[in-house]
């Protein structure tokens, strides 16, 4: 499904700043795969995001999504694609825009002179009532309105609104408080689920990371320091992560934000 | 001051408000949609205006309309490619073109700083014949200003609505998600920037040809005076749709002509209405945030005075 062979970006090369936040790494992602990510601050896991977005070209390396070699394919060539969900909910919709206008722009329905039409506000306020946020109501209102929480579950729904290729998802509920966090969390499960959406899913919530999707991959310097999946996984515990990392890096996990993993369910 | 003498004043502020709302228009769409502070509009301004008086003094007043448009437009697509395409600053990409326009502008005149047109058919002469007799031919200044304000509203209220406009309302508003909507933010950012550029152009066509004659120097200060009838009219209409917004830019473009004549009159001298616009542009912006200071500013002595109290 994506395969990144080889990959490596540094930043500010040839300064006393570089930082090879990427460093020749290689992840083979399988159709269907919900992968959990973790890692301390500044091991890669964003850049490893932006690399598969297209926010940057990467120095090395190719990267292919659906054996298509998407590697210098523009950010916005991509996105239709690849659904990306940040942990700032501002992040993904226009503020000054409706809810419905937003929607009308993620759908990508229609050529560049066509208008929102019935079907499309029917089929809009459908999908906006999944989210049971009573936002179907208020498809005229402008998205700025909304509380944090709507509004990443707007962003959600208009991330997967034609169904990606593969969903990023960048700590998305780390940013709301522990309820929203966790009805978001259910709608991302349930839209992933039924629509057999390819998903990685960054987080520093340990427990999370072990009892979603099916994968777990530990970064450390831009590298995958620990891969694990199926029964191994199964067994794993928090505490058997923090003893991988210390092997797999020389070091303490020196998070206490990741290590109590007790940060709302995220 | 007798009644018609007033009549007369307000016909005139209508009038040039009109024209200056073309421009402002033009600004709604880079300023308040695109959020592009667009400072080749002086320049693009006096291109619409020479290119319609050429085209004009060369026997094709209607002609000379689209061909200012399409000037306007092309000066827009120049700026638009330097911030998107050649790592120019926004703002310095306006002003390097603004600059280069005079150059443009005195080529496109044959090196003249000045065109009379006083004998010149333009679009005001032909609709004034056209006009001959009935009972709306006193008007026909008014008539071609409001069909020109009307059809450049509606086209607005129809093309912010389109997916096209829409990408272009929403890059100003947040180009992340353009981007992640699978849409070019430079493409839209393109489009944007001719399409106002093309209303300037327009606009300085208009207002050559209502005074039958052009300067040089007739855009200068035009952004200004424009962002400022912008800025007033969102004191009114600013918060509603889409169609409202822009007919209160017009009306804000109006008030503005309607205050500078009414300041002439009481004596003001007339180069004061630069300085008059910049002050208006400067409150407008600076306003909330003084006011806010002003807020903050009144706590803090409240809160020494309390603190002197105990």
């Amino acid at each position: 499904m994506l395969r990144l062979n080889d990959v490596s970006k540094t930043f500010h090369p040839g300064t006393a700043d570089a930082k090879l936040a990427l460093d020749h790494l290689s992840l083979h992602v399988l159709p269907g795969d919900f992968i959990s990510i973790i890692g301390a601050n500044g091991a890669g896991k964003s850049t490893l995001f932006n690399a598969i977005c297209g926010s940057f070209f990467t120095d090395t390396g190719t990267v292919y999504l659906d054996g298509q070699n998407i590697t210098m394919l523009p950010e916005h060539k991509r996105a239709r694609q690849i659904g990306r969900l940040f942990q700032d909910p501002m992040r993904g919709s226009a503020p000054d825009m409706s809810i419905e206008e937003n929607l009308y722009l993620a759908a990508g329905i229609g050529g560049w002179l066509s208008h929102i039409t019935a079907a499309d506000k029917k089929s809009f306020r459908d999908r906006l009532a999944l989210l049971g946020m009573g936002l179907e109501d208020r498809m005229k209102q402008p998205v700025g309105l909304l509380s944090g929480g709507q509004r990443q579950a707007l962003t959600l729904l208009m991330a997967t609104y034609q169904a990606p290729k593969v969903l990023l998802l960048d700590e998305h509920t780390a940013a709301l408080d522990p309820g929203t966090a966790e009805k978001v969390l259910n709608l991302t499960r349930s839209i992933v689920e039924d629509n057999r959406i390819t998903c990685l899913m960054i987080t520093h919530n340990m427990q999370s990371a072990l009892e979603l999707g099916n994968r777990t991959l530990m970064m450390d310097r831009g590298r995958i320091i620990y891969d694990v999946s199926g029964e191994e996984r199964g067994k794993l515990t928090i505490r058997d992560l923090t003893d991988k990392f210390r092997q797999a890096s020389g070091r303490e996990l020196d998070n206490d934000r990741m290590l109590l993993g007790t940060e709302g369910k995220q | 001051m007798s009644f018609d003498k007033i009549l007369s004043l307000g016909q005139t502020a209508l009038e040039l408000g009109l024209v200056n709302a073309l421009t402002v228009l033009a600004l709604f769409l880079s300023y308040s949609m695109l959020n592009v502070c667009d400072l080749s509009t002086d320049g693009c301004f006096t291109l619409g205006a020479a290119v319609g008086a050429v085209v004009a003094l060369s026997g094709h007043p209607w002609l000379s309309l689209p061909a200012a448009m399409l000037a306007g437009s092309l000066s827009g697509l120049i700026t638009a490619v330097l911030q998107t395409r050649m790592g120019v600053q926004s703002l310095l990409a306006g002003i390097v073109v603004n600059t280069g326009l005079y150059s443009v502008n005195m080529a496109i005149t044959g090196s003249k700083a000045q065109l009379n047109m006083n004998k010149t058919p333009t679009v005001f002469s032909m609709a004034k014949e056209a006009l001959g007799g009935t009972a709306l031919s006193g008007q026909y200044k008014l008539l071609v200003l409001l069909a020109a304000v009307t059809l450049v509203i509606l086209f607005l209220s129809f093309f912010l609505r389109t997916r096209l406009g829409l990408s272009i309302r929403a890059t100003g508003s947040n180009a992340d998600m353009v981007r992640s909507s699978s849409i070019n933010p430079t493409f839209t950012t393109t489009v944007g920037l001719c399409v106002s550029n093309a209303f300037t152009g327009l606009s300085g066509c208009l207002m050559a040809q209502q005074q039958k004659s052009f300067d040089i120097n007739m855009g200068s200060g035009m952004v200004t005076v424009a962002l400022a009838s912008l800025l007033i009219g969102g004191v009114f209409l600013g918060r509603r749709s889409i169609p409202l917004r822009a007919v209160g830019a017009v009306l804000g473009a109006f008030i503005f002509r309607l205050v500078y004549t009414l300041a002439l009159r009481l004596n003001m001298p007339a180069f004061m209405l630069k300085a008059v616009s910049s002050v208006i542009v400067i409150l407008a912006i600076s306003g909330p945030y003084l006011k806010e200071q002003g807020v903050l500013l009144l706590r803090r002595y409240r809160a020494a005075g309390e603190r002197g109290t105990v």
